[in-house]
């Protein structure tokens, strides 16, 4: 296997040192390291973080492979610095039983750009009645820990409390989709000022939030973990504090572009800013970067969600909800977090990596710390870059990026999954089989 | 003017009144020996309805043909295409058919926007109706109709400065109301906005208007009242408890025309639900203005269609 | 605003400032309109064999006030009221392509056009356009016995088939000079009419 030798790159955006990889381990850690037969990359300016985690991806495969495969995603993905994504069950069919799991591990397997640890469907088809089989997906080769019916919110109260309590026996957990159905039917925007301008369909906050705060009462009444996905409003920050207050197991994500983007995007009717949940207020955007900022929300979590264009090139109302995310999280979380002061790399390698993988139980090295006889998964981000988002630059099948014009800082110059690159300055590599 | 008209939010007051005054022109041309003018000979003005109004459409058409243009009626209802997709392409259609103006109705709110912005298309964007956001035309047909009944000799060149509009019913789900309290307030005019508090938007508290969840208060000092049509669906939805107690608190009877001033005008954008939200003698009394508002919305839009379509397009430049 | 030769015929005085390269030089006074609106007062009564069967209609915006003036003398030789009315052209224009939508001015028609002699009243004529669209929308209006034409001001310059039936003063002009007529009623100044433009016949 090849061996790399990385030249003073900026760990966790501090120390400038030399990183040795050789078979897939980090072999040393420190200064003008002997360059033996290694291969030299010079990384000046570069911040060295372990390779990225994503709780919450949607790959598309199996059923929509027009909008994403396996392969595609996980190359984006790579792109992005990340070297292992949770792939959301909502496919088709949906990933409720072993059989659907194993084949959409197997798959990012195959792909070699990025590792894919499939989530299971909490419920039979996603839908909402019939307990799917958790424990069957659990130890499956996909060894199966976060359960989801992200999409659909698992809104029966009595069908979340079972879920909680069952994924205990395997040490699972269940990311809720927070999102009170008959509050939010025909909904299309964040409910406020602007979606009585726009005549609009509003989403209230308290929607997310009422599901967030009774799954949050149920876990601690059962003992179990509960993971909140994509939590958008600042309502619902300040519940998981409490929750957190209480020491109960209480984890959240917040996705890129509630970090960055906010609901006056919507006012040119341009579907590009649909995404559920919705675009919200300025204010909320504050919350949750101040909720990530003190650990209320545990990680970022992208959301990655690819369309095809004609679900986006149409009438609002007609269009598909979800933007894309992997290839651009990284520069984002610089822009709202780092640049502002509000996190440290340290602190971003903790919520893109480390918190990820401990929240998944991801095995495979996945959320390690950079140090030696580690595996050597990891990036190199040049935080000095800036560039200007084209929808056309990427790896996914799709174009539905809300970023597309925006000029954001840092690129991804290099990932290293179990010591070999995907990404080599900035281009993708041979996929690691 | 703008180049599209897709909210009464896009007209200021110079461009509202200039509608007003070309729409009192050219409402002399239907009493006229020949109704019609060749002002857009050789324009194509395509009437795009995605949602069925047989009203509004055949006042567009009479509009359009009162002007000499050649008016093409495309029906998408009812079509196999997924409804996204058939926006597109009928906008590349109609690109292709050389459209001058595109006068678009449709379920979802935003669509005309899409079609204006999103460069599928050249021609000048009407909007006729979109979901439940706005209907430009209707309120600039009601602004019409209340100027010439309360301003002074029909109201030429004036605004509704200081008049007092009450538009009572369904307003979060109404293009109607969000279209009349932005031309409205443009025009001067004090709006209030009078429904229960379900059928309010959130947010509704930062519009240019007033708001109150009790019809009698405002019915002594208004100059106009109008009504809106109220769905019948919407009681299912429990927005109110019954047809018969929205119709008692929220209905224009004769006891509350009654108390309305001398001057006053009642106005309805029509469908009306008689017995619901007004009264059958309330529509078919002398202030009710209803039949005009009819007349008044094909010279409106004869004035919308020649206003933006008239003279120089995109396409033409200035000489 | 200066108008193009195929624009309307008058150029609207207040807005052209005179400047060190524009020469304004005054051809009628308030006195000689008053004298040549007369004149052609007792011109149309004389054709016409007095003024029952005559309809005065204004091309806005200059044409109606001189049409009223008419109307009015004509109302004192006669001895009683006439009302003159405006027809409004802009609908009817062969340029309306060549800027944004313009706004309209007011018809007004005193009288049923029907087998009646119009006379239509503008201030200055030059290409004959504003004619041939006034033509058509009276058409779309009735169906005269008889249109005839009178200007304060014929130009020359005509591109179309149209002639004057009563001039208030042939102005042979070049093309590099407009004419500028004002009247108190739309102006709020003296009238007046002027040739504005280079004196020396070059272009300014």
């Amino acid at each position: 296997m090849t061996k790399y030798v990385i030249r003073r790159a900026r760990l966790l955006g501090e120390d400038v040192v030399d990183i040795a990889i050789a078979d897939g381990v980090i072999t040393a850690i420190g200064t003008d390291l002997p360059a033996d037969e290694a291969t030299e990359v010079d990384a000046t300016g570069l911040v060295a973080l372990p390779g990225l985690v994503d709780l919450h991806t949607h790959l598309r495969e199996p059923g929509r492979e027009d909008a994403e495969t396996v392969f595609t995603g996980t190359r984006a993905a790579a792109r992005g610095g990340f070297t292992c994504v949770h792939a959301m069950a909502n496919t088709d069919p949906v990933a409720d039983t072993a059989g659907v799991v194993e084949q959409v591990w197997r798959l990012g397997r195959e792909a070699g750009y990025c590792d894919v640890q499939p989530v299971g469907a909490v419920t039979v088809g996603l839908g909402g009645t019939q307990l799917a089989e958790l424990g069957a997906m659990a130890e499956s080769a996909a060894n199966v820990r976060v359960f989801s019916d992200d999409g659909k919110c698992v809104s029966d109260a009595v069908l979340m409390r079972r879920a909680l309590e069952y994924v205990k026996a395997f040490d699972g957990v269940v990311a809720q989709h927070a999102q009170e159905p008959r509050l939010t039917e025909g909904a299309q925007m964040n409910e406020g000022l602007l979606s009585g301008e726009l005549g609009l369909t509003g989403w209230p906050a308290a929607a997310e939030e009422a599901i967030v705060a009774r799954d949050c009462v149920l876990a601690a009444h059962v003992g179990s973990r509960l993971h909140v996905c994509h939590l958008s409003t600042r309502g619902s920050v300040e519940i998981v504090r409490w929750a957190k207050s209480k020491g109960w197991d209480v984890t959240a994500e917040v996705t890129p572009h509630h970090l960055l983007l906010t609901d006056d995007l919507v006012r040119g009717y341009d579907p590009i800013y649909k995404v559920n949940p919705p675009l919200r207020t300025a204010d909320d955007v504050a919350a949750v970067r101040e909720g990530l900022a003190d650990g209320t929300i545990d990680i970022v979590a992208t959301d990655h969600a690819p369309h095809p264009m004609e679900d986006k090139e149409c009438e609002w109302s007609a269009a598909a909800f979800g933007m894309q995310g992997l290839e651009t999280a990284l520069s984002v979380v610089q822009h709202a977090m780092v640049d502002t002061g509000l996190l440290t790399w340290a602190q971003v390698a903790e919520r893109m990596s480390a918190t990820p993988a401990r929240i998944s139980r991801v095995g495979g090295g996945h959320g390690r710390p950079l140090e030696v006889g580690e595996p050597a998964n990891l990036v190199l981000h040049d935080p000095a870059a800036t560039r200007t988002v084209e929808s056309t630059d990427t790896a996914s099948l799709s174009r539905n990026n809300p970023y597309t014009g925006l000029e954001l800082p840092g690129r991804v110059v290099a990932t290293f999954l179990r010591g070999t690159p995907t990404v080599l300055d900035g281009h993708l590599q041979e996929a690691v089989r | 003017m703008k180049k599209h008209l897709l909210s009464a939010g896009d007209l200021t007051r110079d461009d509202a009144i200039r509608v007003l005054d070309t729409a009192q022109e050219l409402l002399g041309v239907a009493q006229r020996p020949i109704k019609k003018l060749p002002t857009l000979r050789g324009r194509t003005v395509v009437n795009l309805f995605f949602e069925d109004s047989t009203r509004t459409r055949i006042s567009f058409e009479a509009a359009a043909k009162r002007l000499s243009a050649d008016v093409i009626n495309f029906s998408a209802k009812g079509s196999s295409v997924s409804k996204g997709e058939s926006l597109k392409d009928t906008a590349m259609t109609l690109q292709a058919m050389g459209a001058d103006a595109v006068v678009i109705r449709h379920h979802a709110s935003g669509a005309p926007h899409r079609l204006a912005t999103a460069g599928w298309t050249n021609g000048a964007v009407v909007n006729a109706g979109d979901g439940t956001h706005e209907h430009p035309t209707q309120a600039l047909l009601d602004a019409f109709t209340m100027r010439s009944h309360l301003g002074t000799d029909g109201g030429v060149g004036q605004d509704l400065a200081g008049k007092n509009v009450t538009i009572v019913g369904d307003v979060l789900h109404s293009r109607v109301a969000r279209s009349n309290a932005l031309l409205l307030h443009t025009l001067g005019a004090n709006v209030t906005l009078v429904a229960p508090p379900t059928l309010l938007p959130v947010g509704v508290d930062a519009w240019p208007v007033e708001t109150s969840y009790n019809l009698d208060d405002s019915l002594e000092k208004a100059d106009a009242v109008m009504m809106l049509r109220v769905q019948r669906e919407r009681m299912n939805a429990s927005y109110f408890p019954s047809a018969r107690e929205y119709s008692r608190r929220y209905g224009l009877d004769t006891a509350r025309m009654n108390r309305l001033p001398e001057h006053a005008i009642v106005m309805h954008p029509g469908p009306m639900n008689r017995g619901m939200e007004i009264g059958a003698d309330v529509a078919d009394s002398g202030r009710s203005v209803i039949v005009e508002q009819v007349t008044n919305g094909v010279a409106v839009r004869m004035a919308v269609l020649y206003l933006l379509v008239g003279g120089a397009t995109n396409d033409e430049g200035e000489a | 605003m200066v108008h193009p030769a195929d624009g309307p015929d008058a150029v609207p005085g207040p807005v052209l400032p005179p400047s060190d390269e524009t020469s304004v030089r005054t051809v009628l006074d308030d006195g000689e309109i008053h004298r040549a609106l007369t004149r052609i007062t007792h011109e149309i009564l004389e054709r016409n064999h007095g003024s029952a069967e005559v309809v005065l209609l204004g091309i806005p915006r200059r044409g109606v006030p001189l049409a009223r003036r008419i109307a009015r003398r004509m109302g004192e030789v006669e001895g009683r009221e006439i009302h003159a009315g405006a027809l409004d052209v802009t609908m009817y224009r062969d340029d309306l392509r060549m800027k944004p939508a313009r706004p309209l001015e007011h018809t007004e028609m005193p009288d049923d056009v029907d087998d009646k002699i119009v006379v239509l009243v503008d201030d200055v004529l030059m290409s004959g356009r504003t004619i041939r669209a006034a033509l058509d929308a009276l058409g779309d209006l009735g169906r005269p016995r008889a249109v005839q034409l009178a200007v304060l001001i014929d130009r020359g310059h005509r591109e179309l088939p149209i002639r004057a039936d009563y001039v208030g003063k042939n102005l042979p002009t070049a093309l590099t000079e407009k004419v500028r007529v004002q009247l108190t009623e739309v102006d709020e100044v003296d009238d007046s009419v002027s040739i504005v433009g280079s004196s020396g016949g070059g272009a300014a």
